[in-house]
């Protein structure tokens, strides 16, 4: 051992008796937990609940026959993150590091994955696909930059179209929308769903007409005083009640009504923080120009309270994509749904460890890249 | 003529009116929607009222802290479930409360192995949903230990089976024992990173004048550094513990009777999904503003008192 490494030894681990003592019992504890999950993994655990039924994770009953559209779905979405991406990184240098481990998380899933050959095609021209968007992103990021958002709106309805069917593409029924791909449809219908209607409750309740104010604290309070599951019981339960007696709606289309009356409270209430956050001055200076309260609220107001709040926004979209698992309690089949599911093959009873770690480890991924690129964009917009 | 002109542009007949609209809108929607909630209900055949609240609940309850036998009213059986929603929102806040603060705590120790101990928990348990955390905990962990036969001891103190963790003078259920687990390490990885923030807010200055009168790194934590973070730590705090409140309600997925699991057993047999919505709404609401009013006075207490 070098002397810098013991150095470093000394000073982080063993500065003091009392932290020698931390250190030991903190080694003790680590060696305890990875000897018991070792043993656990290698002896104890059955992989084969996850190996038979990994079709049915991610994308549940969708017909096998038309699994292209999601595949299509898949390279879209994720072009388009890897162009935004791209975009948003542009000042650092892609690192011969970066691109290794790239290509090795590529190259581990195509292994890994009990995957056909055509899966395992389509597999690799997303990776493709990925890189070129990346490419694209930081060639031509002053380009790209004012479009960004407006492209992510319009690939919104294709994306649905796609998966849903309709106007020339076989229709897919919503009981056959499962796994993971509905966990991420209904987080992302219900952000873009509940964007406008936030933004409208945080101006309401930051204006000064006292009827419309008291109607969205009302409404805020209320909603942010409730436990969503009683709001999902709400929509799924007390809607029908409420509509008249010839409509009937989907129990997907009540469930995303009931995660967009939940969002958009919250996402009023981080809206209103970016609009407090905005001077008297900036209103003052349009009202000076001539501008009316329309227009300040649309062109001075909103593109610096929004921005400001971002990354409030992607952590509320983390917070919604992890409360969808709540939509396996009102009878959907999205990923946790699914999961209970296949915990009822007679093979696989009593398997909850391995399918619950599974299932964990998916949502952690997505959790955690999210809060990382919102960690990213916080340092860019703070720049 | 030139009144109505004037009235044309006046701002105040604008705001007013606008505003007369939106309520008028709003009247007319609660209108139909309330009409057709009653031709709905009619239809089904139910009356709203709250006398069914007298009638026999006749399921049973697994965790009863007070009597409770099937044969009692639907108002004895959520007054046991409102009592349970109570006793874990109290336990959970104040076990998150602890693990929290220390994983916060743990989180700016110059001991790196502690430091990065903490980031790893706060980074796994806040960045999976916490209904998949309880089914973990009740599903794999508890009714996974042996059964009480072979109980499994720690240290003679506690005592872990299927049927719960037993402490020498009382005994948890395994439904209270994975959800007090899964609500506390859950909102406590969120509490960490609050008191992080609140303790990094205070001024470095702080530190090293405590540290120059000879306090020892302890007692500067405790006396000075803490107290004044407290100020920036409350305002979230409280909200997480709203949170912790709410998310009980997930008891529902590992069958521990709270008030939102015995609402809607009572929903499912007498189908009085209005009277029993309104029932959720004004348990959480009280709840909800019990703790805020308390903490409200809490934080008026912890800040700066300024002549």
């Amino acid at each position: 051992m070098t002397n810098s490494q013991l150095l470093w030894l000394r000073k982080n681990l063993f500065s003091t008796w009392y932290n020698s003592l931390l250190t030991v019992v903190c080694l003790v504890f680590l060696l305890w937990i990875a000897r018991g999950i070792l043993i656990w993994a290698t002896t104890q655990a059955q992989w084969a609940v996850i190996q038979v039924n990994l079709r049915l994770f991610l994308v549940g009953r969708f017909p096998q026959s038309l699994y292209w559209r999601v595949w299509i779905v898949l390279a879209i979405a994720s072009t388009l993150a890897a162009v935004t991406w791209g975009v948003f990184s542009s000042k650092q240098r892609l690192t011969k590091l970066g691109l290794t481990l790239y290509i090795l998380i590529f190259a581990t899933l195509l292994v890994i994955l009990p995957l056909d050959f055509t899966s395992c095609l389509w597999l690799l021209l997303v990776g493709v696909l990925l890189a070129i968007g990346f490419w694209i992103g930081r060639r031509f990021t002053k380009v790209i930059y004012p479009w960004i958002s407006l492209v992510w709106l319009l690939s919104f309805p294709i994306i649905l179209w796609l998966i849903g069917g309709g106007l020339g593409l076989q229709s897919v029924s919503t009981n056959l929308w499962n796994g993971l791909l509905l966990t991420l449809l209904m987080a992302a219908v219900s952000i873009v769903l509940s964007f406008p209607i936030g933004v409208l409750l945080a101006l309401g309740r930051t204006s000064n007409l006292p009827l419309i104010r008291w109607f969205c604290i009302l409404y805020i309070e209320i909603i942010r005083g409730l436990p969503l599951i009683g709001i999902l019981f709400l929509a799924q339960v007390m809607l029908p009640l409420f509509l008249p007696v010839d409509i009937r709606l989907d129990r997907v289309v009540r469930a995303i009504i009931g995660l967009v009356l939940f969002s958009a409270a919250y996402m009023a209430e981080n809206v209103r923080g970016g609009l407090q956050a905005i001077s008297r001055g900036q209103i003052e200076a349009a009202k000076a120009l001539g501008f009316n309260s329309l227009f300040v609220v649309i062109l001075i107001v909103l593109p610096q309270a929004l921005r400001a709040v971002i990354p409030a926004i992607v952590g509320q979209f983390i917070g919604l994509f992890k409360d969808t698992s709540l939509l396996s309690l009102v009878g959907l089949v999205e990923l946790t749904g699914i999961a209970r599911s296949i915990l009822a093959q007679p093979q696989f009873i009593g398997r909850y460890a391995e399918v619950y770690l599974f299932i964990g480890l998916i949502y952690w991924v997505f959790c955690y890249s999210m809060s990382l690129a919102s960690r990213r964009l916080e340092r860019q917009l703070s720049r | 003529m030139t009144n109505l002109k004037l009235l044309w542009r006046d701002r105040r007949f604008w705001r007013i009116s606008g505003q007369f609209l939106a309520v008028f809108l709003a009247v007319v929607v609660v209108i139909i929607l309330w009409s057709n909630l009653n031709r709905n209900l009619q239809q089904l055949g139910i009356k709203f009222g709250f006398d069914f609240l007298k009638q026999q609940a006749s399921f049973d309850i697994g965790e009863t802290p007070i009597s409770y036998k099937p044969t009692d009213t639907y108002s004895r059986a959520l007054w046991v479930g409102l009592i349970n929603s109570l006793r874990i929102a109290i336990a959970g806040i104040f076990l998150t409360t602890i693990v929290g603060v220390s994983a916060g705590i743990a989180r700016l120790s110059d001991n790196w192995l502690v430091r990065n101990i903490a980031l790893v928990y706060v980074e796994i348990f806040r960045n999976t949903p916490l209904l998949l955390q309880l089914l973990f905990w009740y599903f794999a962990v508890f009714l996974g230990f042996p059964k009480t036969e072979n109980k499994i001891s720690l240290w003679g103190l506690i005592y872990l089976s299927q049927n719960g963790a037993e402490f020498p003078w009382f005994t948890l259920s395994p439904e209270f024992s994975a959800l007090l687990l899964g609500l506390t390490f859950y909102t406590g990885a969120f509490i960490a990173e609050i008191v992080r923030g609140g303790i990094q807010s205070v001024p470095k200055g702080q530190w090293e004048a405590a540290r120059s009168l000879g306090l020892k790194p302890g007692l500067v934590m405790r006396l000075v550094v803490f107290p004044q973070a407290l100020r920036v730590i409350i305002p979230p705090l409280t909200s997480q513990y709203l949170n912790l409140t709410k998310n009980s309600s997930l008891a529902i997925a590992i069958g521990y009777p709270d008030i939102y699991f015995v609402s809607s057993t009572t929903f499912n047999q007498t189908g009085r999904a209005v009277e029993v919505m309104l029932l959720i709404m004004l348990t959480y609401l009280t709840l909800s503003l019990t703790i805020s009013v308390v903490m409200n006075l809490f934080n008026r207490m912890v800040q700066i008192q300024e002549r």
